[in-house]
């Protein structure tokens, strides 16, 4: 099948990715997006019915542990990557 | 002797020896770096006092008998995506430009352990997205083989300073073929361990069903040996595994025979360069006059490994690459009203065009609607690559072939035509996908003086029959070195 991407697709996968493209960017992505598409269309000449999918190579079963904490408090440290930060807490713009 | 030319494990030699000292090597090498780094470009952060004062204290350690390992008070340059405690830690991208981790990643505090002095951490395509190194955010390093030409990626930085002595050794990480081709376009060794050989611990995520650490090195003897200080089974790491079999240097033997390679009759067909080609079967036929037994067979499904790849890899990429909002560290852009223009202002300033197309598909791939017959489907043909591989390993001990199919190509080439530049990955990524131990070793160069890779790709935790033959191969063709091959 050929992909076609519309403004609409970018403008919601860009909603999805958190990312504000620019006009010249979106019609980029459009054009980019379409190409890997069709080429990641070739997929669809292998017939995969009754192929369970594979997302680890390894049979991959959860891993538990007790709920004890190990590491200790590196509030000062951690904080100090902060953007903007006010007595020991992330500062974020308005949030509505 | 210049200090520069020894391996890792015969540096340390000498400096438990009292011939050499830790100190020295570090002098050594920042004076290599100085006169070249200008034109090379390997490195995002360099720390000579940070190693210079643990050179100190290693080479005490080591004096009073408390290092003992084969890489004690060896000089080594991590890539920029592994956690540093307290030195910077950028994934070669702006959004990370100035972020500095409050812990180490583990593969990092193995070395440590074993008495390594780190240099500093070196230049990458952002976020390990890119066959190049060019896509970094703090400008491309050069091939130090020839500066017209790109060292690889994405652990470029890590390959090129490895090739030009800016270290004695690296780490890098490989996701889809960015340790081995690396390695490869450089002349040095490099190896990707099998999946949850080496604990992913601190090591910033861009695929992590695919992400495994894993050294660059200039012999396979180094290989093997930086291989067994990193492999550890880990807690903090779901998906790392236990093993019991990671003394690696017990492999290093001189002894082919009988073992069975197989070539992929697929690998050497349309788009490999002649030259590489002839290389590589020539690098076969001396492990046929060794002993081993080399036959040709079809590996099929070769085509569709690039598609299944760059499905998931960018999937995997869109979900771990949320975590970069300009919230709790890293960029933020300025005079945003309100929390998601914030987030959607530092994310697109921050991260690169090659990174944002990834994330983009990604988002797309896993989007409801798409996620049936794209991801899923992916997944589907991941379980057959996988397959493919396991019948391949029922009649072969290793598949032999190239770890790309031409040299490195010149800078400014790649990056117009992504699609062009995922070919290259051909006959690395499946290796990833199948989560199988694959090493890259150089066997010659091409007509332009370019080093050309021999990758020998082994089944899951069969690290030690490629070592064996890769250090049987090195030892027909003796040492290779951009001093020695290079003009």
């Amino acid at each position: 099948m050929a992909n076609v991407i519309t403004d609409e697709t970018i403008d919601y996968v860009g909603i999805l990715a958190k990312l504000e493209l620019s006009a010249e960017e979106k019609e980029q992505a459009k054009k980019d997006m379409a190409s890997m598409l069709d080429y990641i269309d070739k997929l669809g000449e292998l017939d995969t019915t009754g192929v369970e999918p594979m997302s680890h190579v390894f049979p991959v079963n959860n891993v538990f542990r007790e709920d004890v904490v190990t590491n200790g408090d590196d509030r000062e440290n951690i904080i100090k990557n902060a953007p903007e930060e006010k007595d020991g807490m992330f500062v974020v713009p308005s949030t509505f | 002797m210049d200090i520069l030319d020894l391996s890792a494990v015969e540096l340390s030699a000498k400096i438990k020896a009292g011939e050499a000292t830790a100190t020295e090597a570090v002098e050594a090498v920042f004076a290599q770096i100085e006169n070249n780094e200008d034109t090379l470009n390997c490195y995002v952060t360099m720390d000579k006092e940070g190693a210079l004062k643990t050179a100190e204290a290693v080479q005490k350690k080591i004096e009073a008998g408390e290092l003992t390992g084969p890489l004690a008070g060896v000089p080594v340059a991590i890539k920029d995506n592994m956690c540093t405690e307290g030195m910077l830690t950028t994934c070669s991208s702006k959004i990370l430009g100035n972020f500095v981790p409050t812990y180490t990643s583990e593969a990092v505090i193995n070395l440590q352990k074993a008495g390594a002095v780190i240099l500093g951490k070196t230049n990458m395509d952002e976020f390990a997205m890119g066959s190049t190194t060019e896509t970094s955010a703090f400008g491309a390093t050069k091939n130090p083989w020839n500066t017209e030409h790109v060292p690889g990626g994405s652990s470029g930085g890590s390959a090129a300073a490895v090739a030009a002595n800016e270290c004695f050794y690296a780490l890098g990480s490989d996701t889809g073929g960015s340790i081995r081709q690396p390695a490869s376009y450089c002349g040095v060794v490099g190896m990707k361990p099998t999946y949850g050989t080496v604990s992913r611990y601190g090591l910033i995520a861009y695929g992590s069903s695919l992400d495994q650490i894993g050294p660059l090195c200039k012999d396979v003897t180094d290989c093997a040996t930086i291989m067994g200080i990193i492999a550890s089974h880990d807690k903090k790491d779901s998906t790392s595994v236990e093993r019991e079999d990671t003394d690696f240097t017990s492999a290093l033997v001189d002894d082919v025979r009988g073992m069975k390679i197989g070539i992929p009759r697929d690998y050497f067909g349309e788009g490999i360069d002649p030259d590489v080609k002839e290389k590589v079967l020539a690098a076969a036929d001396v492990l046929k006059e060794k002993g081993a037994v080399v036959e040709e067979f079809d590996l099929s499904l070769v085509e569709y490994a690039i598609p299944t790849y760059y499905t998931i890899a960018a999937a995997e990429a869109s979900s771990n690459l949320e975590r970069f909002d300009g919230v709790k560290y890293g960029f933020r852009a300025e005079d945003c009203e309100e929390l998601h223009q914030m987030y959607k202002r530092s994310r697109s300033q921050g991260f690169g065009p090659e990174v944002k197309r990834r994330i983009m598909l990604g988002s797309f791939v896993l989007s409801s609607g798409y996620y049936d017959a794209y991801y899923l489907k992916a997944l589907r043909v991941k379980a057959l690559i996988k397959k493919a591989f396991d019948e391949a390993f029922a009649k072969y001990d290793m598949i032999l072939g190239p770890c790309a199919p031409t040299t490195a190509p010149k800078i400014g080439s790649s990056l117009s035509d992504p699609i062009k530049m995922y070919l290259g990955d051909i006959y690395t990524i499946s290796v990833n996908l199948a989560g199988l131990p694959g090493i890259s070793v150089p066997c010659g160069v091409d007509k332009n003086g370019l080093p050309v890779g021999l990758q020998l790709i082994g089944d899951c935790f069969k690290e030690k029959k490629i070592i064996q033959a890769a250090y049987s191969y090195e030892q027909a063709r003796g040492k290779f070195s951009l001093a020695k091959e290079g003009k």
